[in-house]
């Protein structure tokens, strides 16, 4: 690093201006990250909640999965899930979303049915009282519908106390109210005909997934793999996600070619070490330290940038700033900057230092 | 010491091969100057690019030190130009973002470990050397800040930076005046006396030549003419 520091502070003009360029770039995939991560958690976060292995939803005719909209899961393949060898809890869950209404305001709201027991705890926070005709409002939905504990909701012309207010529980864009599983019933038979038990199962242990989803015409998916089950999540997270993908390869691209032409420029330089006989492998260190400190800087000033305007940013606006949206990104920018500048610099290996003799500078 | 035994160089012509060096044989011993001199194009530069490891002879053979420097892989050369070789270029080719002092320290830095033990060691080595060619009081400043005189004592200097045994100078005078080019000589003789390198000194200018211990010629890549001083001496006696 001796001399690619010193060329840092020779040529600063040169390394400011592609120092800005990551800074820029890092600002703009972790505006997007944070976008992608609010819009994420606005959409996943209800179901995220619930303790599960493997959400087990509906399978279509030809055996497919089904989404969170279009599944419905009968209490016969319920009970073979709960019986099953090798699971430890299988709870139906309900979800289907409605206005409610309370004295203050009304919103549209995702009502989670889950659980046969009213006892079933959701999070440290809130549990689903064994109140009959209760239901757990989640921050948001109390905040739409300005309602407090004690509070009666109405949803559908069922009326529901308010018995716990919990955290920050989005479903598809809607705040999340938790109730249980009979009360979740009796209002989803409003919206629907005929008789309905359950969207899906969350389900723990370790049975043999595959064939009980395959006895039952269900199926069953991971945390994660779930989650594509919601529609509004697949397609918002997929185009952010092919967004900042390109602006990864933009970036490594971007600092490929400032590292190559800056290694071209410097071929006499690399020469003149070698002939002096620098090995090649101080060289590429020195190269590659070099790109290193000017993406780490760049990165980490545009990482501040995201984080502060994070902090200042509306609550209203879907913007989530955690590791995942800014130190996985930041961490992907400098990886993919330096596989970028590596390819910029390998031809340090080919510079020949007999060119060193006899050449004028 | 450096000697070169019956080695023979080509280089590619299109489909055929020119011979830049043939069948040389040399000796330069240390604590001595010895200048190659002749026209351009008769292989004295690529006689000190072999010298410099920099080039792979075609037959001959090339010992620095009782090592055989022809059969070396690149990073073996390497090595041995960092430690045993020290090359003054033709253009004092500093490298534009290191002061004069940086010129000299980096010789510590090229090598693949060590550098951070050896740094107060080299830092007080470059400070020497750089006094000894008269710059003490220019070590903080760039290439673009000297004159052209001053950055060949940087070269020279960086060149000595190692204690290399072998010293390769490459018609250091060439972009000099007349005193200048007769100051940078001087250093580079004290140096070799007070450094005991064994120096291949490629120069043009004839007027040099009385202070050298021992002159070479060449001529279309082979040694046609070597004097000694005390037979230069004598010659000129004689007249």
């Amino acid at each position: 690093m001796f001399v690619a520091l010193r060329d840092l502070r020779f040529a600063r003009g040169r390394f400011a201006l592609i120092s800005s360029v990551i800074v820029l770039i890092t600002i703009l995939v972790g505006f997007l990250s944070g976008l992608a991560g609010g819009l994420a958690w606005q959409n996943v976060s209800g179901i995220l909640a619930l303790p599960f292995d493997k959400m087990v939803l509906a399978a279509s005719d030809n055996g497919a999965a089904t989404d969170f909209s279009s599944s419905s899961i009968t209490q016969k393949q319920a009970d073979t899930w709960a019986e099953a060898e090798g699971v430890t809890s299988a709870t139906p869950v309900g979800i289907t979303t409605s206005r409610a209404e309370s004295e203050s305001g009304e919103a549209a709201i995702t009502i989670v049915g889950y659980g046969a027991s009213p006892n079933q705890e959701l999070s440290p926070e809130a549990t689903v009282a064994d109140i009959p005709r209760s239901i757990v409002l989640s921050t948001g939905a109390a905040d739409a519908l300005d309602a407090q504990i004690g509070d009666t909701v109405t949803i559908a012309g069922f009326k529901l106390l308010v018995s716990a207010v919990g955290d920050d529980w989005w479903y598809s864009h809607t705040p999340v109210a938790y109730t249980s599983l009979a009360d979740w019933q009796d209002i989803a038979a409003t919206q629907r005909e005929g008789t309905i038990f359950a969207t899906g199962v969350a389900v723990t242990g370790s049975p043999q997934w595959d064939q009980v989803a395959s006895n039952t015409h269900t199926t069953a998916k991971g945390q994660l793999a779930s989650l594509t089950a919601i529609p509004a999540f697949a397609s918002e997270v997929g185009s952010l996600g092919m967004m900042i993908a390109m602006l990864f390869s933009i970036s490594a691209l971007v600092i490929g070619a400032f590292f190559t032409v800056w290694t071209i420029q410097r071929s006499g330089d690399i020469a003149i070490l070698k002939a002096l006989g620098a090995a090649t492998r101080t060289l590429m260190k020195d190269a590659l330290g070099q790109a290193g400190v000017v993406l780490a800087t760049g990165v980490a000033v545009g990482v501040a940038a995201v984080i502060g305007v994070g902090a200042i940013v509306p609550a209203a606006l879907p913007f989530l700033v955690s590791p995942l949206t800014t130190a996985l990104p930041a961490a992907l920018l400098v990886i993919l900057g330096l596989a970028g500048a590596a390819v910029g610099v390998r031809s340090v290996t080919s510079v020949n230092p007999l060119s060193a003799l006899g050449g004028a500078r | 010491m450096i000697e070169f035994s019956d080695v023979t160089l080509t280089y590619p012509d299109g489909s055929n091969r020119v011979t830049a060096v043939n069948q040389v044989s040399l000796t330069a011993v240390a604590g001595t100057v010895t200048c190659i001199t002749g026209p351009s194009g008769s292989g004295k530069s690529s006689l000190l690019a072999l010298g410099a490891t920099l080039i792979q002879p075609d037959s001959g053979r090339i010992l620095i030190n009782g090592t055989d420097a022809g059969g070396l892989s690149t990073k073996d050369a390497s090595a041995l130009r960092r430690e045993q070789v020290g090359i003054v270029f033709q253009q004092a080719n500093l490298l534009p973002s290191l002061t004069a002092l940086e010129q000299l320290t980096v010789m510590n830095e090229l090598g693949t470990q060590g550098a951070r033990a050896r740094r107060p060691a080299a830092g007080r080595r470059a400070t020497e050397i750089l006094a000894t060619v008269g710059l003490a009081d220019q070590a903080h400043k760039r290439p673009h800040q000297l004159s052209g005189g001053q950055r060949q004592r940087i070269n020279i200097a960086r060149a000595l930076m190692n204690r290399p045994s072998i010293l390769l100078v490459d018609e250091p005078t060439s972009s000099l005046d007349q005193e200048r080019g007769s100051q940078i000589i001087d250093i580079v003789l004290d140096l070799t006396a007070s450094e005991g390198t064994s120096t291949l000194l490629v120069t043009h200018d004839t007027s040099h030549f009385a202070r050298m211990e021992r002159v070479v010629e060449m001529m279309d890549g082979r040694l046609v003419d070597t004097h000694a001083r005390a037979a230069r001496s004598a010659k000129s006696d004689e007249t």
